[in-house]
């Protein structure tokens, strides 16, 4: 019983350790990271069961702000190998189980 | 038939002159008549003779008969062009010329017969609508259209067919309606004009056309790929954490480097300010740097111009002007004093101030070098004029300073502020009048610097420096009595005598000169208060200054604004030598490289340099320095180099350069004595006096 307690609190720990972004390669300006980084985040806490909605809404609003056409894949577990237009990929982890790549291609 | 009916055809019975046009008509005519003949006795035609005739001729009633020979005649006729029925006098009324005029062309052409043809080509477009237009009706009018044709193949056909004709028309008339009804079916397309119609088309030409086409460079375009899952995520954010305690870590021994940071940036603050002054010290030296390249030709003047010229005059010499100083803040004040520095022989003091009653004000102390003559070296402002200044002998970093005020003050060089370290004030017995001279004197015996100064009020005042203080103590107090005090004790006479000028001998420590106003100069002892040692009614004005010769312990020099300069023995109390300079005399130096040498300035701007031993009455150098209206008010000699310094009242101060003859001997008179030195110039100065006084004792006696 106390083990599980124990795995529950580290969980628990883990879950709220976890929930920042954690950027894990980028190659955008400054500015433009934070914008795509913060979209992300409130994308994926408004859609936290429902990550097509989420992808769809970050698409979007990435195609507003930065032009078309951007592309972005979120899942707990995928491979990929992308082509993009340079200075234009965010690939980054939220709340400790999703992992989230932007990027651009036209 | 219908023909002869027609206008055209009756004419042309008319015109018918020719046998050929005649056959046709005379046939119908027999026709007609037969028809008539006819109408009127049905029996004649009902015999039928006429069939049987056959060959008959018919021949008009009225047709002359002509015999077979007659007949045969030939009759030749022209025929031309011109219609003899035309009318040749037609007139018609000008309304231009407002007159009949006769109409010139006529027309010349006759229409003989006209006949409109009803026939169509049966290949025709108008004849194949007819027919698909009466295809229905062909039964009932083919036996008309044939009588038609027979009608106009022949036409002597009898009357009926004359009907058949007017029915023809008449039934092209009545298919009329009908053909309106078949019309409604087939809808008739305008028939175009074959004979007068005529297709054109015209193109525009064609600019020519090109192609071009461009592509821009796509965006650069990198691949990125990866793989994730659960557990690489998860490193991720163990590492990332795991880096951030680190950071975290960091940060706090950061903090204290951080303090010490600040210490040092502080430090760093107070260094920069020194830094300025470093840097100000660079730019001092480029300044001089650039100054010495612009005036490049005056310091070779100032090192090497020797006056060729001195050669061939003996006893006269010039002055070269060399560099200018003025500092533009001083522009309204005039120079009240002028003093080398000791120990810096290109470094002098200038005193500013202004002698005018009316004008007083601030005053300036500058230090000018010879190295930079744009811009002083140290510059003082002051709330009173300055009248009189002198640097120290050996601590050629202080200067004593005489203001209009009253107060002496004691500056420091070494310590950059404006204020002076030492003042005098009303408590530390200040003097009432302006100070018209400061002289620094030997340390006293507890090693404390001193100075005298000597002021309007009549006092001499020796003032001691001692720790931050300013000692005083009156010397002499100058009394009119002291000087005049046989006989004339009744006048009432105020019993002060400003002071003006003062000097302290060279050797004999106590002794003294001042000069005062009332034109005396009176023989003092620092040990004696109460009385002078000697008077001398030296001037009839004020005493502008009074020296002791750098050389000749007995020989002091004295100028006037009463235009005199007086060589005086303090032995003897008449003057050696008096020169008239004919203007007022502002200020009077001796050389320092000859006992016999002086210089003095006048008010009109005329620098006057004497050497006894080449002329004793007269100057050997007058030359105006500055324009007229300019007065010049001091002079001094520099200790080293032969230039002189010249004051005026507009606060420039000129230096110039003395031409050889005026610094030394001629060469011919020099030979014999080459060996230099003070004795030397003693010697050469009692000689001159020595015959003085041989010539005056027998005057005197």
């Amino acid at each position: 019983m106390a083990e599980t307690a124990e795995s529950k609190k580290e969980e628990a720990d883990y879950k709220r350790l976890h929930s920042f972004p954690l950027i894990r390669h980028t190659d955008m300006p400054e500015e433009m990271r934070l914008e795509t980084m913060e979209l992300c985040v409130t994308a994926c806490e408004k859609f936290a069961a429902n990550n097509e909605s989420a992808a769809r809404i970050i698409k979007e609003s990435m195609d507003k702000k930065f032009g078309s056409s951007w592309h972005v894949v979120i899942g707990e577990g995928f491979g990929f190998e992308i082509t993009h237009e340079v200075k234009n990929l965010l690939y980054m982890f939220f709340g400790g189980s999703l992992a989230v790549c932007v990027w651009k291609c036209s | 038939m219908p023909v002869p009916q027609k206008p055209g055809t009756v004419r042309s019975k008319q015109g018918s002159n020719t046998h050929s046009l005649l056959k046709a008509p005379a046939v119908k005519g027999a026709k007609v008549s037969s028809k008539k003949k006819d109408d009127e006795d049905g029996t004649e035609t009902g015999d039928g003779d006429e069939w049987t005739q056959g060959k008959t001729l018919v021949k008009p009633p009225d047709q002359l008969d002509l015999t077979e020979e007659e007949l045969k005649e030939e009759f030749t006729r022209i025929l031309t062009a011109s219609n003899p029925h035309a009318p040749q006098n037609i007139v018609r009324y000008s309304f231009k010329e407002r007159c009949y005029k006769p109409v010139s062309s006529v027309d010349q052409l006759a229409v003989h017969f006209v006949l409109e043809g009803n026939l169509l080509h049966k290949d025709s477009d108008e004849a194949r609508r007819q027919r698909a237009r009466q295809g229905f009706a062909e039964e009932k009018t083919a036996t008309e259209t044939e009588n038609v044709a027979e009608n106009e193949d022949k036409p002597e056909t009898p009357a009926d067919g004359v009907e058949d004709a007017g029915d023809a028309e008449d039934g092209a008339g009545e298919e009329r309606p009908d053909s309106v009804d078949v019309q409604v079916g087939k809808k008739e397309h305008k028939i175009t004009n074959q004979f007068n119609f005529s297709e054109r088309a015209s193109q525009t030409f064609n600019n020519p056309q090109r192609d071009r086409s461009c592509q821009t460079e796509p965006p650069p375009r990198a691949t990125f790929s990866d793989t994730v899952n659960q557990w690489v995520i998860y490193d991720a954010y163990v590492e990332e954490l795991q880096k951030q305690e680190k950071s975290k870590e960091k940060q706090k021994t950061p903090k204290k480097e951080e303090d010490k940071g600040k210490k040092k940036k502080t430090v760093w603050v107070e260094s920069q300010s020194d830094d300025i002054t470093k840097v100000a010290k660079v730019a001092k030296i480029i300044e001089r740097m650039v100054t010495q390249n612009t005036f490049d030709d005056i310091a070779q003047d100032f090192k090497y111009f020797e006056d060729a010229s001195d050669e061939f005059r003996e006893l006269e010499g010039t002055l070269l002007p060399l560099w200018k100083f003025h500092y533009d803040k001083a522009k309204h004040l005039s120079v009240t004093a002028l003093c080398w520095n000791q120990k810096y022989k290109d470094l002098f003091a200038v005193g500013l101030g202004s002698y005018e009653f009316t004008k007083q004000g601030r005053g300036m102390l500058l230090f000018y070098s010879l190295k930079n003559s744009t811009y002083p070296e140290y510059i003082f402002h002051t709330n009173s004029g300055v009248m009189c200044l002198d640097i120290h002998k050996e601590l050629s970093y202080l200067v004593v300073v005489g203001f209009y005020d009253g107060s002496v003050a004691v500056y420091n060089l070494k310590e950059d502020r404006p204020q002076p370290v030492y003042k005098s004030t009303a408590k530390s017995g200040k003097h009432t009048d302006p100070v018209w001279q400061v002289k620094w004197q030997n340390d006293d015996i507890d090693k404390n610097h001193n100075f005298f100064s000597v002021s309007s009020d009549g006092r001499v005042v020796s003032w001691t420096l001692v720790k931050n203080e300013l000692l005083f103590t009156d010397i002499i107090k100058l009394s009119v009595e002291g000087a005049v005090s046989e006989g004339q004790e009744d006048m009432k006479i105020p019993d002060i005598a400003g002071g003006t000028s003062f000097d302290f001998h060279k050797e004999i420590d106590y002794l003294f000169l001042v000069g005062t106003e009332e034109g005396k100069i009176h023989k003092c002892s620092k040990s004696y208060s109460s009385q002078f040692l000697e008077t001398y009614t030296a001037h009839s004005l004020s005493v502008d200054a009074v020296k002791w010769n750098h050389f000749h312990p007995k020989v002091f020099i004295s100028c006037s604004s009463d235009w005199t300069v007086k060589i005086w023995d303090h032995t003897i109390t008449s003057p050696m030598f008096t020169f008239d300079l004919n203007t007022a005399v502002s200020d009077v130096a001796w050389s320092p490289y000859s006992s016999t040498v002086f210089a003095a300035v006048t008010i009109d701007g005329k620098v006057h340099v004497f050497d006894l031993s080449i002329n004793k009455y007269e100057a050997i150098c007058q030359q105006a320095v500055v324009s007229k209206k300019t007065k010049l008010t001091h002079i001094e000699f520099n200790p080293v180099y032969p230039i002189i310094i010249v004051g005026d009242d507009r606060g420039y101060v000129t230096s110039l350069k003395l031409s050889p003859n005026l610094r030394t001997k001629p060469k011919e008179k020099k030979g014999q004595e080459l060996p230099k030195g003070p004795e030397v110039e003693i010697a050469k100065l009692e000689k001159l006096l020595s015959l003085l006084r041989d010539t005056e004792s027998p005057v005197q006696k």
